[in-house]
């Protein structure tokens, strides 16, 4: 199940990371601004779904990417290590959404 | 680090997933301050603005470039392991997918670089 989360988000991730990064390549020309930035986000649906698909994606594929690193780095593993994959998670999703919120509404 | 791992550190695949791990490490550590900087505009453009100002200082915009860097290896080192894990593309493509994967990460560094200087 965490293997096929990875790799659905993996491939979603993909696409949006792709779209930001070529979004950020073109939007630092000439300095940022936040006229600049929020003329571009704000009262956009588009970039607002876009950006909450993102967050959400991200929150879910960060945390099972971290534990895999734990198990094999430092050797923890069981239930402690999942809730605090869980608990980064869902702290991902609160910011993220939160700074989703912050330039788009 | 397993053994089994460490009896492969010479094969440049060892080395990529090691480089997929390290970046995807310090992209999770750096995303919750981009969040927080995003959600700075929560207190009006003025407050976004004075943290846009904060990111014009040399060191800021290397490590953003750093940052961007770190982004472009992560995807392509995970589009590496999608078209390992999904299309079948093995052994003998390895070297032209690491090659690619590097020269793209690259690329994109430069190019967020020669724009944000």
């Amino acid at each position: 199940m965490l293997w096929i989360a990875q790799r659905a988000t993996a491939a979603l991730l993909a696409l949006c990371v792709v779209v930001h990064l070529a979004t950020m390549i073109v939007a630092v020309r000439g300095g940022l601004t936040a006229t600049e930035i929020l003329g571009r986000t704000r009262g956009s649906v588009g970039w607002a779904t876009f950006y909450g698909l993102f967050v959400l994606a991200v929150a879910i594929h960060a945390p099972i990417g971290l534990r895999t690193v734990a198990g094999e780095w430092l050797q923890w593993r069981g239930r402690a290590a999942d809730a605090c994959c869980v608990a980064v998670g869902v702290l991902l999703l609160a910011l993220g959404w939160r700074a989703v919120a912050a330039v788009t509404l | 680090m397993t053994l089994h791992a460490w009896r492969h550190r010479d094969h440049p695949a060892y080395w990529a997933s090691i480089v997929h791990r390290v970046t995807g490490l310090l992209l999770a550590l750096f995303l919750p301050v981009h969040f927080l900087a995003l959600g700075t505009a929560l207190s009006g453009d003025a407050s976004l603005d004075g943290f846009l100002a904060w990111t014009e200082r040399p060191w800021v915009k290397a490590s953003e470039v750093a940052l961007v860097a770190l982004l472009a290896a992560h995807l392509t080192g995970g589009l590496r392991l999608l078209l390992i894990e999904f299309v079948g593309w093995r052994r003998e493509s390895q070297a032209m997918l690491l090659a690619a994967a590097g020269g793209a990460t690259v690329c994109c560094a430069l190019a967020f670089a020669l724009n944000l200087f």
